[in-house]
């Protein structure tokens, strides 16, 4: 099955696997070996990549995201030439930097000038180009007055602006980059985006691993979210980081919220008996999408009879703020419930909450000014909304921006003949 | 981009890779890196790599040939010393330090993806620099001591080659040991002193010959002593190494351990190199 992509692909992996043998007993010594030499070594096998395949075409930017040990970084490591895959083969086109880390090779006792050499020859450039590219190296890291200074002397951001500008200047057709640039300060992470976006423009192919969802809807063209080593799904930015959000913050069983009901004797009281939340097309539990319509819903049993009964629920954050609440008023007129009936109650509203996880309470007390708390349940069940968050607030309440420029101001300090001779 | 770039397919780290030009800018970047932290900081700087074998080997020179005065049966007997003594230390060097190289370089080898044996080996180039450097301050023990200059001299390159050969060999061995066992190192330090004294340096195999001419005879068989017996003869004139021996068809002996060691050390180094950054 091996054949070379086509000419516009630049990276194609198929059917690639990788296991690590992870030895129960670590023998580490040839004492441990010469004793017990017939002592079977148990391993446990860990799947870190599970036939993953997909193809990166030329000039585009490739998100890859997934949580911690989905095997992100081993996919990387295996397209760099770092670990051997198992199965499955891969395939790159031109010259590929791999940026595992930043400042591979460093060392803290030679100066800036030597590891600048020593690091553009790691990753991939001869002696000759990484001497050629030195001064604009150093002038693109704006440390030209330190070049001669040991590098054990420079600040930490000094050290990752010059490891950085050596990654710029190697030159590569693809790069991988895997979560590096995830430090440094935010201009320098506006720098290092200007500068991937230039790369992008010129043609380059661009791998990136990244946890921040909104580096990937920002910068990549597609992307593709890994769970468990194994491919979940390839495509748009907004739906795989939709995806991942889901995958991220997976939902209670319903079955466990059930569990979770109060005791109490079925007969005689009114029993909050379920709550749950539901998105537009009436999956319960699932994470919602910003902007679509949602409820959030509760089944009473009622024990014994109750009269115009309060109905509220609320949801909170996470950092318990209460968020948005809904009651039913006295003049709601809702109704009398006799003894041993039951009800569905809910609300039902356009979600405009800023993405994250949420709690849903829900509580019913008596009518009147005693307010007395006739069932409660707090934080019965909780929901994850997915989307984008622009602003910083709570809610992300539908909103036209609007800039209205006011009566131009008039030039100051320009030279009385120029305004003339318009 | 255009379809003109060829496609190339990953195949994983390997120990030499297939570009030769990349694998020798790696191993001698890595080499001159270490040369230079070397002398770091230290006032003189490059000038203590002569300076050191010059008075460490000064003091050795005047206490084995004054002092104990083991030369006086052996012509040039100061000289054979230095010979023997800097080949030994060669042989050393690089087999001890390449030893560690592996793990030493362990956050390079789990960030970039290059030929495996450029990191032994840039250890090797590091110790034949030395080795070069030492034979600077022999040659002028050498002409201190009024050893007359022999034709033999032009072979002198080929005993040193195959030191370092042999070097290389034991060092992709140790160095692909020690990623799965880290009691190599205390094991080989050990086996390099036992074998400093197992080797005529300090003593003239004729001395040990006079006495228990098997012992000897074993004793060359090892590659080294061989190797540094070879030189000797080609150096002074001193008895060549199928004289000492008896017999020129026991010399492939230690030939036949010498290229065995060394395919066994790269054949070892090469199982180990695709799952090097996988195990340390």
């Amino acid at each position: 099955m091996s054949r070379e992509p086509a000419g516009d692909v630049a990276v194609q992996v198929d059917g690639v696997s990788k296991r690590f043998r992870l030895p129960q007993e670590q023998v580490h010594t040839l004492k441990e070996l010469a004793l017990h030499p017939f002592r079977r070594r148990r391993f446990d096998t860990l799947h870190a990549l599970r036939d993953v395949g997909f193809t990166v075409h030329s000039g585009e930017v490739f998100g890859i995201v997934g949580r911690n040990g989905s095997g992100k970084s081993t996919l990387m490591k295996c397209l760099a030439g770092i670990y051997r895959a198992d199965a499955g083969e891969m395939w790159l086109r031109g010259r590929m930097a791999p940026f595992i880390e930043l400042g591979v090779g460093f060392n803290p006792d030679l100066t800036a000038h030597d590891n600048v050499l020593i690091n553009a020859v790691m990753l991939g450039l001869t002696p000759e180009e990484a001497r050629a590219r030195y001064d604009s190296i150093v002038e693109f890291a704006e440390l030209h007055e330190f070049a001669e200074l040991k590098l054990k002397n420079y600040s930490s951001g000094m050290q990752v602006r010059l490891a950085f500008s050596v990654m710029v200047h190697v030159d590569a057709d693809l790069l991988l980059i895997d979560e590096v640039l995830a430090v440094g300060d935010a201009s320098f992470q506006q720098k290092c985006f200007d500068v991937l976006n230039g790369m992008r423009d010129e043609g380059r192919t661009i791998l990136l691993v990244t946890h921040d969802m909104n580096q990937v809807r920002r910068f990549c063209d597609r992307a593709m979210l890994l769970e468990r080593g194994e491919v979940v799904t390839i495509g748009d930015p907004g739906v795989v980081t939709r995806r991942y959000t889901q995958v991220n913050f997976p939902v209670p069983e319903m079955d466990e919220l059930r569990a979770e009901a109060p005791p109490g004797d079925p007969s005689s009281e009114v029993q909050i008996s379920d709550v749950w939340t539901q998105d537009a097309d009436g999956n319960r539990g699932a994470a919602i999408m910003q902007g679509t319509p949602c409820a959030l819903c509760a089944r009473v049993d009622f024990g014994h009879a109750l009269q115009e009964p309060v109905f509220t629920l609320w949801l909170s954050d996470e950092q318990h703020r209460r968020v948005f609440a809904v009651s039913t008023a006295p003049e709601d007129a809702i109704g009398d419930f006799p003894a041993g009936s039951r009800a569905v109650l809910g609300t039902s509203f356009d979600n405009w909450l800023v993405p994250g996880r949420y709690t849903l309470s829900v509580q019913i007390s008596d009518e009147g000014p005693g307010a007395r708390i006739i069932a409660s349940r707090e934080n019965a069940t909780s929901v994850v909304i997915s989307g984008e968050t622009r602003g910083g607030g709570i809610v992300e309440i539908p909103h036209a921006f609007f800039v209205n420029r006011l009566s131009s101001v008039p030039p100051r300090a320009q030279p009385a003949v120029k305004g003339a001779s318009r | 981009m255009s379809a003109a770039i060829p496609a190339h397919r990953v195949r994983g780290p390997s120990a030499v890779g297939g570009d030769p030009r990349r694998f020798w800018n790696l191993a001698l970047t890595l080499a001159k890196t270490d040369w230079k932290v070397r002398f770091f900081g230290s006032a003189l700087g490059y000038g203590w790599s002569l300076l050191r074998p010059l008075l460490l080997f000064g003091i050795v020179y005047f206490v084995f040939s004054y002092v104990i005065g083991a030369g006086e049966t052996v012509e040039y007997y100061g000289v054979l010393l230095l010979l023997g003594m800097i080949l030994y230390f060669g042989f050393a060097e690089i087999s001890g330090g390449a030893l560690t190289s592996m793990v030493d370089r362990e956050s390079l080898l789990r960030k970039v993806g290059f030929p495996r044996a450029v990191v032994p080996l840039s250890v090797a180039l590091v110790a034949t620099m030395n080795l070069a450097l030492n034979l600077i301050v022999l040659a002028v023990f050498v002409v201190a001591s009024g050893v007359n200059p022999r034709w033999t001299w032009l072979l002198l390159p080929l005993p040193f080659v195959l030191l370092l050969v042999f070097a290389t060999g034991v060092a992709m061995l140790l160095s692909a040991l020690y990623v799965r066992y880290r009691d190599v190192q205390p094991i080989w330090d050990v086996v390099l002193q036992a074998l400093f004294y197992a080797t005529p340096i300090l003593y003239p195999i004729e001395l040990l010959a006079a006495k228990y001419d098997t012992l000897a005879k074993i004793a060359l068989l090892n590659p080294i002593a061989a190797l540094i017996q070879e030189a000797r003869h080609l150096l002074t004139g001193a008895p060549s190494l199928s004289e000492s021996l008896g017999s020129t068809a026991l010399i492939a002996a230690p030939v036949a351990i010498l290229v065995g060691v060394t395919m066994l050390g790269f054949w070892v180094f090469d199982r180990m190199a695709p799952r090097a950054a996988e195990e340390l």
